[in-house]
């Protein structure tokens, strides 16, 4: 049986830049001076029916209309709902760190508060996990598979694994792929005083400018059509992912890249362009610059999390990122490129999560 | 994605037991984990029952080596000594030797300790212990017990509300029959929690009697714990150490209801879905079904849902029960238990009973089995799992062939 590939057809994509119109492309990036970056709301009632909204916690909603506007993009709404003209996604995968934190503080909160007595159900049923990929079933009337996946800096990796793997085996011919984490108030402070976030306000354009402890706290959903077939729309290829839990050392890390890379028929010279995770902490961005220097010295690189912040599924918008720089083969001038690639074919994304959870993403122009 | 995957090992704790022999001869014995709550200190204490692990968690952190340490959460434990068990079963001395995964699922992961922590935040947010939020993500459970364990190559972790540890299972099955891992220890773990406890009382749908379910008279589910793994190996792997399974994973299914985040649809349609893949990818017939471990939670919506989508199915529908009446509702980890006990069922010949039955549904045509049945011939078991959010899961598990 020949392999399925994984097209990326369709983007949505909530996040603290003006990144839901699918027409722009970081023109003019959001700047604040701040220890966190929050999700530019859209106007949720373009993308999820008003009853819906008025329910829902943050996450559900910045989740739901990525989904929907990913859908849009795709040109593949489905039809039950009575508004596009699509087959629909036949399946849908996710991936989030926190989960519904906002409603799940509102249930603990209040049954504190109340001891026990008087407590409605609403926030303890949208607190479960797998909200937004069931929401986004809801919405849509999508039968099929449905899983979520709640591993730190390996939730997104996870979703993706398991899309490859579904649409690989033909099990599915089409996935809605996503993530979504919420930043909450009492979330923030509590990572804060964990010591996560940098002491003082700083420009977030500014972040990777000079390391220190702590970064910038961010937030967002982004969400991805993978289908079977190429299209006119098609943003890039998703080729393969690959996760390393706790590595010790460089070499460890810069020897999986390479069997990463052979099993993809590449090498560290073929990739064109390496999207990093750097955060601006002085603990986690060296291990960077040391695979930068062990394995891809030539290799013309920048990072991501500056432009949405940090956050357990952060992968997912570079993960947006490169399909936007694959489908329009430019970069956007606010990445601040040493050098310009000389061709946009292959993006190998490398993020990890406190030093914990690696990962490699790989995509190919399409 | 032909290959065939195996079962070489099974670990399980819960309400009815430490281990799975206990676990096994509460079964055969008709003895219920039900009871008063004990854990911790709430309003419903009397009168609303629990079923709770017979071990405090300072007994869990002995029982795995961890005295005095406050890195390890409730959820944790129970999942350690589960999965510690399923891979001695298993007889796996080094994780190291093959490509190795873990996969967790739970639902609360670390929320019995954030409980504590968040009374004392609200009050002043330089309160509260860091160390008693810091393992509040799910993740932080599946990372401990896989450092417990030695594994590291693949770890992961999934929470689809009260499916999640059949999913885990059928993700770990995925990823060895696309080559990706050679073995993967799969399940799920939860322990109980003011929040779960709460959460389902607000939905009025805990029974104050305890469960019964498929019972005409059923009033609600009752919230349980527990944690339980399988060891899922490759064909060829079992071949080449020549080992002799448990049982085979011959077909699983996941379908969502898209009907309610909360409520099953009254045709069953999510439950149909799961039950149909699954017995399409193990190329069975419904006749050839011996025992339904149903998800039976014992709530008047899921069991009348399911009970519908059986007999859509199957005709007549083959013995059923819900060992939910012994265990109570585990959560994220129910699928995992309920592989376990229907693992159990193929290996002992046995039926084990639905608990607390004594009329029919008046919508149904369907009773379960309410008496041990013992020295069957059990070839193929179905279990389903179901959760919030319409996430239906359906496992196949079957006796194995005599030499693999």
């Amino acid at each position: 049986m020949v392999k399925q590939k994984a097209y990326i057809n369709g983007v949505g994509c909530i996040s603290p830049q003006q990144t839901i119109d699918n027409r722009l492309f970081l023109a003019e990036p959001v700047s604040v001076e701040s220890t966190r970056l929050k999700a530019i709301d859209p106007n949720y009632r373009e993308f999820v029916p008003p009853e819906m909204v008025r329910r829902m916690g943050r996450i559900i909603k910045m989740g739901v209309a990525a989904a929907r506007s990913c859908l849009a993009d795709a040109g593949n709404f489905p039809s039950p709902s009575g508004e596009g003209s699509g087959e629909g996604p036949e399946a849908i995968i996710t991936g989030t760190g926190l989960g519904c934190i906002e409603d799940t503080e509102k249930f603990l909160g209040n049954m504190i508060k109340n001891n026990e007595e008087f407590l409605t159900p609403t926030s303890f049923i949208q607190s479960t996990h797998n909200t937004v990929s069931a929401q986004i079933a809801l919405l849509i009337k999508c039968h099929g598979y449905n899983f979520t996946y709640v591993h730190r800096g390996f939730s997104f990796e996870t979703a993706i694994l398991d899309s490859l793997v579904q649409m690989e085996n033909n099990r599915a011919k089409s996935v809605l792929l996503g993530a979504a984490d919420e930043l909450t108030t009492n979330s923030f402070q509590i990572q804060n005083r964990m010591g996560f976030w940098r002491r003082k306000p700083t420009d977030n354009l500014k972040l990777l400018d000079h390391l220190e402890r702590g970064t910038i706290a961010g937030e967002g959903a982004a969400f991805f059509l993978l289908e079977g077939k190429e299209k006119p729309n098609s943003y890039a290829v998703l080729n393969d992912v690959e996760m390393l839990f706790h590595p010790v050392t460089t070499d460890e890390i810069t020897h999986k890249i390479h069997l990463f890379l052979d099993r993809n028929g590449l090498k560290e010279s073929d990739i064109d362009l390496l999207l990093l995770g750097r955060n601006g902490d002085i603990r986690f961005d060296p291990v960077y610059d040391d695979v930068i220097a062990t394995a891809f010295p030539e290799v013309v690189s920048c990072g991501f999390k500056q432009l949405c912040g940090e956050y357990m599924t952060a992968s997912s918008f570079g993960l947006w990122l490169a399909s936007k720089i694959l489908k329009e083969q430019r970069i956007p001038d606010t990445l601040f490129l040493q050098k310009k690639p000389e061709a946009l074919k292959h993006i190998l994304l490398y993020n990890h999560y406190r030093g914990i959870n690696h990962s490699l993403i790989l995509m190919s122009q399409a | 994605m032909s290959k065939r995957i195996y079962i070489t090992g099974i670990g399980i704790i819960s309400a009815i037991g430490n281990n799975v022999a206990e676990v096994l001869s509460s079964l055969e014995a008709g003895k219920t984990g039900i009871g008063e709550i004990t854990l911790f200190p709430t309003l419903h204490q009397g009168s609303l029952p629990m079923a709770e692990v017979k071990l405090s968690t300072a007994q869990m952190l002995n029982l795995t080596g961890q005295e005095g340490s406050e890195d390890f959460t409730r959820t944790t434990l129970l999942g350690m000594i589960a999965a510690k068990e399923a891979l001695n079963s298993a007889g796996i001395k080094d994780v190291s030797t093959l490509r190795t995964g873990l996969l967790s699922a739970t639902t609360v992961g670390g929320m019995d300790r954030s409980e504590g922590f968040y009374k004392k935040f609200l009050e002043d947010p330089a309160k509260g212990r860091l160390k008693d939020v810091i393992n509040h993500d799910c993740g932080d459970s599946t990372e401990r017990i896989a450092a417990y364990l030695g594994i590291n190559y693949l770890i992961s972790t999934i929470s689809t509300a009260c499916s999640s540890s059949a999913n885990s299972i059928m993700f770990g099955a995925d990823l060895i029959r696309s080559g990706k891992l050679d073995r993967v220890i799969a399940g799920g773990t939860d322990s109980v929690t003011k929040f779960t406890l709460n959460g389902f009382n607000t939905l009025m749908i805990l029974d104050k009697r305890g469960c019964h379910p498929f019972d005409e008279h059923r009033a609600g589910l009752t919230l349980g714990e527990g944690a339980a793994y399988v060891v899922l190996e490759s064909e060829e792997m079992v071949r080449k150490e020549g080992k002799q399974p448990l049982a085979e994973l011959t077909g699983y299914g996941n379908a969502n209801d898209a009907y309610h985040q909360t409520a099953s649809s009254p045709d069953g349609t999510g439950a149909f879905l799961a039950m149909t893949k699954a017995l399409e990818m193990s190329k069975l017939k419904p006749y050839e079904i011996d025992y339904i471990n149903v998800h039976g939670t014992g709530t008047e919506n899921n069991d009348l849902s399911e009970g519908i989508a059986l007999e859509r199915i199957f005709d007549p529908v083959p013995p059923f029960s819900s060992t939910k009446s012994f265990t109570g509702h585990t959560l994220g980890a129910a699928g995992a238990v309920e592989a376990v006990i229907s693992i159990l069922s193929i290996c002992q010949g046995m039926i084990f009973p639905n608990l607390n039955w004594s009329t029919p549904m008046k919508e149904l045509t369907i009773e379960p089995v309410t008496q041990l049945l013992k020295k069957r011939s059990i070839r193929h078991v179905l279990s389903n799992s179901f959760g919030f959010g319409g996430n239906n899961s359906t496992l196949i598990l079957s006796q194995p062939p005599q030499s693999v």
